[in-house]
């Protein structure tokens, strides 16, 4: 069974739906990206399989065992984060914060996998260090760090590189893959980048006014994509 | 010096002295804690907006000739408090907005209904020392000093239980909600325990200042600090010794409570900014 199915989804937001009858699935190790226009609905449907607001209609199925809150999840930069006085350990601690309930400290075992996440991104060094402090490709290894203590099978990536320079972008890319690939997480990619989506993923889901969901390959051939790889030369 | 010790020891035999001291302490205390919360989340003026509610609700109480207001405004701040929280994205009227309309709705109607019903020939008086803090915390009785120490302790440890997840809500809300943190929950569980606090601080300082109480010694911290359990605990120890300070002087020289706090405050947050402009601020 796959990780997430969408089933007729129609969604959007104050009450206006932009998107309708979306159907899609992601299975175990696939690595999908969402690609579409500014306005098309892109991070609506990420709000929405986040459980962070409803549909307006269909149902989003989870299968393998995951639950809806087990997803992993690299948001984009909120304004509280740029003056927020955290250091990079309880950063990425509060990713298990999900799974504690009313338990009120964090387990050992819990500090532990921060540890090797903290790691595993990277960025030992930086472990006692002020967040805000830190550079955006720094800060976007924290925040990965976190989402890997919320998760261990489905990372959500909201734009994971925008703002980023060219060789940090590189650099974010080739970890989000190693993750894929060595660690064997489903990633969800949301972006705006069509050159890189066509290189790392395995999948493609493009909405907007033409909606297409299938493998890489198939995503080439139907010609959809034309507009982004062709550099905009439509309207 | 022994002139200010001699008369230190004189006042300290005083029983009022020590509970002013006492309250002093826990009510900053409890205050500064929640501080570093309000100010990232942009609550700030959820506490000004609650203090005057609190001023109202004191002069409904004191219209009805209540000999003990506090459950009363305790109760309709914390009501307020999860109103103005709870109405989250779907409100007509949203954020600032409401606080600003709740705030000054309050502040008049308090105004109001201490004008039309209050005997009292002093009224200007009366108002004064409800927003700016008055000798109260000099007159406060031992079930008052109980009152308050219960809930501060209650306060303390709440935040310490929550400490987690109130930092997991603030730092990045959509996060906590979209791996599984119970959100509403916590926020409103935030927006009871500031209400306490702003009903504790009335006391001390008045709702004009209680502002300054919760969000300066936060700011402060802030400016040297850089993680957030050493601002945190940095604010809390800052918070106690400014109202410390604040009470002895103002018992010395008889300059107002409040007042005299607040500018210990300011006082401390240049202090901490010059600090931190110069060090660059400490890496815990």
């Amino acid at each position: 069974m796959a990780l997430i199915t969408c089933q007729d989804l129609c969604l959007g937001y104050n009450g206006q739906e932009i998107l309708h009858d979306l159907n899609f699935e992601v299975n175990s190790g696939d690595y999908l990206c969402i690609v579409g226009e500014n306005g098309s609905g892109k991070s609506t449907l990420m709000r929405t399989i986040l459980g962070l607001q409803r549909p307006f209609a269909g149902q989003i199925l989870t299968g393998d065992g995951l639950r809806l809150d087990e997803i992993g999840y690299l948001p984009q930069q909120t304004p509280v984060q740029k003056d927020f006085p955290a250091s990079v350990w309880e950063v990425v601690l509060s990713g298990f914060e999900g799974g504690c309930g009313w338990r009120p400290f964090y387990t050992k075992a819990e500090k532990q996998r921060a540890e090797e996440n903290i790691l595993a991104m990277g960025i030992k060094a930086l472990r006692g260090r002020c967040y805000r402090e830190l550079s955006g490709g720094q800060q976007q290894r924290v925040l990965l760090a976190r989402a890997l203590c919320a998760t261990s099978k489905l990372l959500f990536l909201d734009e994971p590189v925008s703002g980023l320079d060219p060789k940090v972008t590189a650099e974010m890319y080739e970890l989000i893959e190693k993750l894929n690939r060595e660690h064997g997480i489903t990633v969800i990619m949301i972006s705006h980048d069509i050159g890189a989506a066509l290189r790392y993923a395995s999948h493609i889901l493009h909405i907007g006014d033409r909606v297409f969901f299938g493998t890489n390959a198939a995503y080439r051939e139907s010609g959809i994509g034309t507009f982004f790889t062709k550099g905009g030369e439509a309207q | 010096m022994t002139a200010i010790l001699e008369k230190l020891t004189l006042y300290w035999q005083y029983p009022f002295v020590r509970y002013a001291l006492a309250v002093g302490v826990l009510i900053s205390l409890c205050s500064s804690l929640l501080g570093v919360t309000l100010v990232l989340k942009r609550f700030s003026f959820i506490g000004d907006g609650l203090s005057h509610v609190a001023f109202g609700a004191m002069a409904i109480a004191s219209v009805l000739h209540l000999t003990n207001d506090m459950p009363l405004v305790l109760l309709i701040t914390i009501l307020s408090a999860i109103a103005l929280l709870c109405t989250g994205q779907n409100a007509k009227i949203k954020g600032d907005a409401a606080v600003a309309m709740i705030s000054v709705g309050a502040l008049a109607i308090g105004y109001l209904l201490m004008n039309l019903f209050t005997p009292s020939g002093n009224l200007s008086g009366d108002v004064c020392s409800t927003l700016f803090g008055s000798t109260s915390i000099l007159t406060l009785t031992k079930t008052e000093v109980r009152l308050c120490t219960v809930l501060s302790v209650l306060v303390v440890a709440a935040f310490v239980f929550f400490y987690h997840k109130v930092f997991a809500v603030t730092f990045d809300e959509s996060f906590a909600a979209a791996t599984g943190v119970k959100t509403k929950v916590y926020n409103f569980i935030i927006a009871v325990i500031i209400a306490v606090i702003i009903v504790l601080a009335m006391n001390l300082v008045g709702s004009l200042l209680i502002s300054a109480l919760i969000i300066f010694p936060a700011l402060s911290a802030m400016r040297v600090f850089k993680s957030f359990f050493s601002v945190t605990v940095c604010s809390a120890i800052l918070s106690v010794f400014c109202s410390l300070l604040g009470i002895l002087i103002s018992i010395l020289a008889g300059t107002p409570v409040g007042s005299t706090i607040v500018a210990a405050d300011i006082v401390m947050f240049f202090v901490f900014s010059a600090f931190g402009a110069i060090f660059g601020g400490v890496h815990a």
